[in-house]
């Protein structure tokens, strides 16, 4: 498939129509190795593998030459006797000394890059990371980002593409699979500090060009550090198997120089401020379900499943489900609180008054549902 | 009663009784390789299937043939059913046909629990599989089965899967005492310890870490069944415990078990190597030392596989060079390989090329695996394709091709018969090139970027997965060849001399071919 936009490219290119620009962004893209990343570690990392990968290049072309060599010079077809030896004490020292001292050659530079890359003091801005199935949460704890926090999702057309059978063309798809609705945002030239956890299963966060990856562990708070020097947007994944959608909570990383930076959660703060006055009023039914399908998209439906069947054995169905059709406060309770020893997390903390109750709203008359119920952003909030 | 007097009789005349009650009841070490054979190739046929579904489901970005629950059950799957259901059987296979011959032994130490031990594998395996079938699907949580995922978040058969484990676990141990009770009492006179052939010793070693290694798996099981059904919580954080533990106890038991499955194999090639070169193995007692500082080391590295749970400092350093150091105990061997071939008179049978491939591609599986030990840089490694690059050249390239070098060795001395030699040549040019297109871009890939089991991926890494599903595709078609030839092999074929090759060594040597159904019922004398 790529060889042939390639070659498109290329054709477009001959025939004088300027594309050669964008093709090269392509190959860009496309590598081999192990990035340089822009932190101090990333870099430190990279000549460390690159060294390493060197050695045993060297190593293998040593071994190898001479089986190659026995292999073409030593054969019976060519009448060679066989030689008797087969032992030496010396040469069997000598080949567990020469391997040992190349270690302690490693060893030295691993260690100083590793006690380097534990080193998390000293931090100017610290940020909570959380893995949930399947999403990150960040909290910005200083003082000045006042408990700034918020989710980060798989954009919509990423999530829409990916499903089973979408056959969609991807590569009209902005960063596939690498794109979410909000990125994290760091100030570059500060030393930014990560305080990663779970809250249900183990995750892994990981930005190749940061050169940080930390397990997020469900009781452990695990800390890690990074210091961009370069503005730009760095995307990874998560890299520990968290179950079904693994591979569809993707990290984006914002890098913005200081003053675009405090822009930045200065804006943040005046939407939060605008959405919790807007919570305040009554809400019409049409507009819950607006934003309550949304909300469920994003929240409910990895699970759950878009049109509410949920998956059997796994995840209970919405559609015409005891709950769902059951009493509103026990509605209410189940998405607040969650079902301990489940899959069902407590959304009560992850979610805004009003958000939960879009999709309260949303579950009780979406998928045949009907039961006409308008749950209100006041009703939450006296339930919590 | 009649049975038993048949079986008697039967055992009077020196031959196997006939029916499926030869295979339900035999206690004969030969008979029992068999099985275990069979079973693991079945299981390879198996985790090969999953295999090609998850290369199909890879063979281009987005979601087409299955979801992604289906693809954790099959990434998990397979993991399983290769390391225990085709690799380990397949190496306890080979010990029952050969050590016994080996060391000049009538049978195993203890025929009876020969035959339990593998008797519990086809159910243990057939309880795995029905996982897939029942409500929720079977395991998902990857080979690793990681708390809390497998507990908490763990779906209804995750009940099966741990029994399923537990009798795996069973089988092995019985298999690996009864290799130490045969080993240790039952060599003939004059085979002292350190005249045993390489295969005997290596397996000698790994039955000792089978025994230390697979009670703690065992262990962990219990553990995440009494969590998940008896209100205990050693891996539930809301509990007060500690999902790192699992990881610990895990891989207490993991590492191990990656030799478990390699130490064999070099056993293999120690066996090979000198009889195509026509010279006698370099460094035996090296070679032994070597096999031993190996199987140590392997106790003392188990967290390399968690450098990013965020351990301290320390222990990170602890781990990291105690893992490099085992590349040298692994350099040895391969010197010592190469150092036999030196001045040899060289010769390329079929045994041969599988054995050369072996060295070449097992040793850039450790190239890799000393570039992981590597704290700081697995930083970038850990859980990418780099990952699974590595693992598979080792278990891939490594142990599967060291059990078909073993296999095409020893299958005339088991059958009588020399197979189609052409046939097994293609057979392997076919495997060894397949297996580089499937594997090696999977270098590539890690390094630039892409998380292992993952269903769907950004398009920019669609060519190498692309690649990579074509040598899967024609790398699982190519042991379908194999299957054909070695049916062939049994059904008939070209009549084998009793030495088979040229100048081999080693008492299976010394006894007909097809070795008759009880050897060594007076022991030889060795010098
Ligand atoms: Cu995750």
């Amino acid at each position: 498939m790529r060889n042939l936009s390639v070659n498109k490219h290329l054709l477009l290119a001959l025939l004088g129509l300027g594309n050669v620009v964008y093709a090269g962004s392509v190959f860009a893209e496309y590598k081999y190795n192990m990035t340089q990343g822009v932190t101090p570690i990333s870099g430190e990392i990279y000549d460390l593998h690159m060294m390493v990968f060197w050695i045993v290049t060297a190593i293998g072309i040593g071994v190898f030459s001479v089986m190659i060599y026995s292999i073409i010079n030593h054969r019976k077809s060519k009448g060679v006797k066989p030689a008797e030896f087969h032992e030496s004490t010396e040469v069997e020292v000598l080949w567990t000394i020469i391997p040992f001292v190349i270690l302690i050659f490693i060893a030295f530079p691993a260690t100083k890059t590793l006690l380097a890359l534990e080193d998390s003091s000293d931090a100017d801005v610290t940020i909570k990371v959380t893995g949930y199935q399947w999403k990150w949460h960040y909290e910005y704890l200083d003082d000045d980002a006042k408990g700034l926090s918020f989710f980060s999702n798989l954009d919509a057309e990423s999530n829409e593409a990916r499903q089973l059978g979408a056959n969609q063309d991807l590569s009209q798809v902005d960063h596939y699979l690498l794109n979410v609705d909000n990125p994290i945002v760091l100030p570059t030239n500060k030393k930014v500090r990560f305080l990663v956890t779970s809250n249900d299963v183990i995750h892994s966060w990981w930005v190749p060009a940061l050169g940080v990856k930390q397990d997020a562990i469900p009781g452990y708070i695990n800390d890690t550090w990074t210091y961009l020097k370069k503005p730009g947007v760095y995307r990874g994944q998560c890299t520990e198997l968290c179950g079904k959608d693994h591979g569809f909570m993707p990290i984006v990383v914002l890098a913005k120089p200081e003053n675009e930076y405090k822009e930045w959660l200065a804006q943040k703060q005046a939407e939060k401020k605008a959405a919790e006055e807007e919570a305040k009023g009554v809400w019409s039914l049409e507009k819950l379900m607006t934003k309550g399908e949304q909300v469920y998209n994003t929240s409910c439906a990895g699970c759950h499943q878009a049109n509410g069947k949920g998956l059997p054995g796994m995840f209970p169905a919405i559609a015409g489900s005891k709950i769902a059709l059951g009493p509103i406060a026990d509605h209410i309770n189940t998405v607040m609180n969650g079902k301990s020893g489940t899959a069902m997390q407590a959304f009560g903390a992850q979610l805004s008054d009003a958000d939960l109750a879009a999709v309260i709203t949303y579950e009780r008359n979406a998928f045949g549902n009907n039961t006409g119920d308008a749950v209100q952003p006041s009703d939450i909030k006296s339930a919590r | 009663m009649s049975t038993a007097t048949a079986h008697d009789t039967a055992h009077d005349h020196h031959g196997p009784p006939a029916g499926l009650s030869r295979w339900l009841f035999t206690t004969n070490h030969k008979d029992i390789g068999t099985l275990y054979l069979w079973f693991s190739f079945t299981m390879l046929l198996i985790g090969g299937a999953m295999a090609m579904v998850i290369r199909a489901e890879l063979f281009q970005p987005g979601m087409q043939i299955v979801d992604p629950n289906f693809f954790n059950q099959m990434t998990t799957l397979h993991g399983l059913i290769m390391v225990f259901g085709a690799i380990m059987p397949a190496f306890v296979g080979l010990a029952n046909w050969l050590i016994p011959m080996m060391i000049g032994a009538p049978d195993m130490a203890l025929p009876r629990m020969n035959n339990w031990s593998f008797w519990i594998l086809p159910f243990a395996g057939t309880l795995l599989l029905s996982t897939l079938f029942m409500e929720g699907g079977g395991p998902n949580f990857g080979w690793t089965f990681y708390a809390p995922l497998s507990t908490t978040y763990g779906p209804e058969s995750t009940d099966f899967f741990i029994f399923a484990v537990h009798l795996l676990g069973m089988s092995s141990i019985m298999g690996a005492i009864n290799i130490i009770a045969t080993i240790l009492n039952m060599r003939a006179p004059g085979m002292t310890l350190m005249k045993m052939p390489l295969f005997v010793w290596t397996w000698l070693i790994t039955a000792f870490l089978l025994i230390a290694a697979m009670p703690v798996l065992a262990g962990a099981v219990t553990m995440m069944l009494a969590d998940r059904h008896f209100g205990t919580s050693f891996f539930n954080a809301a509990g007060g415990g500690d999902p790192i533990l699992f990881q610990h106890v895990f891989w207490f038991f993991g590492h191990p078990e990656v030799y478990i499955m390699i130490l064999p194999a070099f056993g293999i090639i120690s066996q090979i190597v000198p009889t195509f070169s026509r010279k006698k193995l370099f460094g035996y007692s090296s070679m032994v030392y070597a096999t031993a500082s190996i199987a140590f080391l392997s106790f003392i590295v188990w967290a390399h596989h968690m450098y990013t749970v965020g351990m301290p400092v320390a222990g990170e350093l602890f781990f990291m060079y105690a893992t490099i150091l085992i590349s040298v105990p692994t350099g040895v061997k391969v010197f010592n390989w190469v150092a036999t071939m030196w001045r040899g008179a060289l010769t390329f049978e079929v045994p041969m090329l599988w054995a050369l491939a072996f060295i070449f591609l097992f040793t850039l599986g450790g190239f890799s695996g000393l570039m992981l030990g590597v704290t700081p840089a697995d930083t970038q490694y850990h859980d990418t394709y780099f990952v699974v690059a590595h693992f598979h050249y080792v278990l891939v390239a490594g142990a599967l091709f060291s059990i078909i070098a073993a296999v095409y060795y020893w299958l005339p001395k088991w059958t009588g018969h020399m197979y189609d030699q052409t046939l097994a040549k293609i057979h392997f040019w076919w495997s060894v090139i397949s297996v580089n297109i499937l594997f090696f871009p999977m270098h590539f890939l890690g390094l630039a970027g892409m998380p292992r089991r993952i269903p769907d991926y950004a398009i920019q890494f669609a060519e190498f997965n692309q690649l990579a599903s074509i040598g899967g595709f024609a790398f699982g078609l190519s042991q379908l060849l194999f299957l054909y030839i070695l049916i062939k092999t049994i059904r008939g074929g070209e009549k084998a001399t009793d030495k088979v090759w040229e100048k081999p060594e080693g008492l299976e040597w010394t006894v007909a071919s097809p070795a008759p159904y009880h050897t060594f019922a007076t022991p030889p004398q060795v010098k």
